[in-house]
């Protein structure tokens, strides 16, 4: 049942990004076109998203603990660290040339366009590079 | 080449809002947060239970989205937007950033903003601002360079 549960939570995550258009890299990389062909789709994804999770987690973490699993697993950090910083300002980058943030990108490997694959593979590597060699 | 797209509030809202009841239900279920960021380097690089609910997670939200674009025909007109050597480097940029900073638009931006996080909140302020000016410099400064 837990099983069931995860990959169904993993479904609905994938058909919110396929319908929302935030596969589209074009559509990503205009919303963050603010002074040109401004498209703002994406703050209504983020937006909804929002709307919907911000009372939900209240209730659920009211409930104490989750359904299948002995507690929570949430971030313990508070503080604002020089990597919190760094890391996002990268990410930006990353984002506003390619228009793909990790769900889309991985998203955008099923139009079967072999680029795609490519970045995911050049983020994935970013992502073990980091884990592996730059964190202490 | 710089072309508009459509402004989608309906749709792009509904699917918004799949990804809020997805973020719940993963929450509601086994107390994780669905940060995808985390979630590809988590099972890429750990090992076990740690592993297999990111495994499962991915298989669904591929399963999902190959349904979804089937039925909706979302894949069939993207385009990769750059060269193949920007999109590497954009990719690295992407996975180093988002691990370093320990979130992306998902982990950060929805989930750790649902739970009033200030390191989140300060994340996607960050990556926001970071995003926009990077495309400003690209298409309004260097222009068609890239």
């Amino acid at each position: 049942m837990k099983n069931i549960v995860i990959v169904l939570a993993g479904a609905l995550f994938g058909a919110g990004i396929a319908i929302s258009g935030m596969a589209n890299p074009a559509k990503v990389q205009n919303f963050l076109d603010l002074f040109g062909v401004w498209d703002p789709s994406l703050a209504f994804v983020m937006g909804a998203a929002l709307v919907v999770a911000t009372p939900a987690y209240f209730f659920v973490f009211k409930a104490g603990k989750p359904k299948f699993a002995e507690r929570f697993h949430l971030p313990e950090r508070k503080d604002i660290d020089r990597k919190l910083v760094a890391g996002a300002v990268l990410f930006g980058m990353g984002w506003g040339l390619s228009g793909l943030c990790p769900a889309p990108a991985l998203v955008a490997i099923l139009s079967g366009i072999g680029h795609f694959v490519v970045f995911a593979l050049a983020m994935l590597a970013g992502m073990i590079l980091q884990r592996q060699f730059m964190s202490r | 080449m710089v072309e508009p797209t459509t402004f989608t509030p309906y749709i792009s809202a509904f699917g918004g809002a799949l990804i809020g009841l997805s973020a719940v239900l993963l929450m509601w279920s086994v107390g994780r947060i669905a940060g995808i960021s985390g979630i590809v380097a988590g099972a890429a690089l750990e090992h076990g239970e740690e592993r297999n609910w990111r495994l499962l997670f991915l298989l669904g939200l591929f399963i999902g989205a190959g349904a979804t674009a089937a039925l909706s025909g979302a894949l069939d007109d993207i385009q990769p937007l750059v060269s193949t050597p920007v999109l590497v480097a954009a990719g690295v940029l992407v996975g180093v950033g988002t691990s370093m900073g320990s979130g992306c638009t998902s982990g950060h931006g929805v989930c750790g903003i649902s739970r009033f996080s200030w390191r989140s909140i300060v994340a996607t302020c960050l990556f926001m601002l970071s995003g926009f000016v990077t495309v400003f410099v690209m298409r309004h400064v260097l222009g068609e360079g890239l």
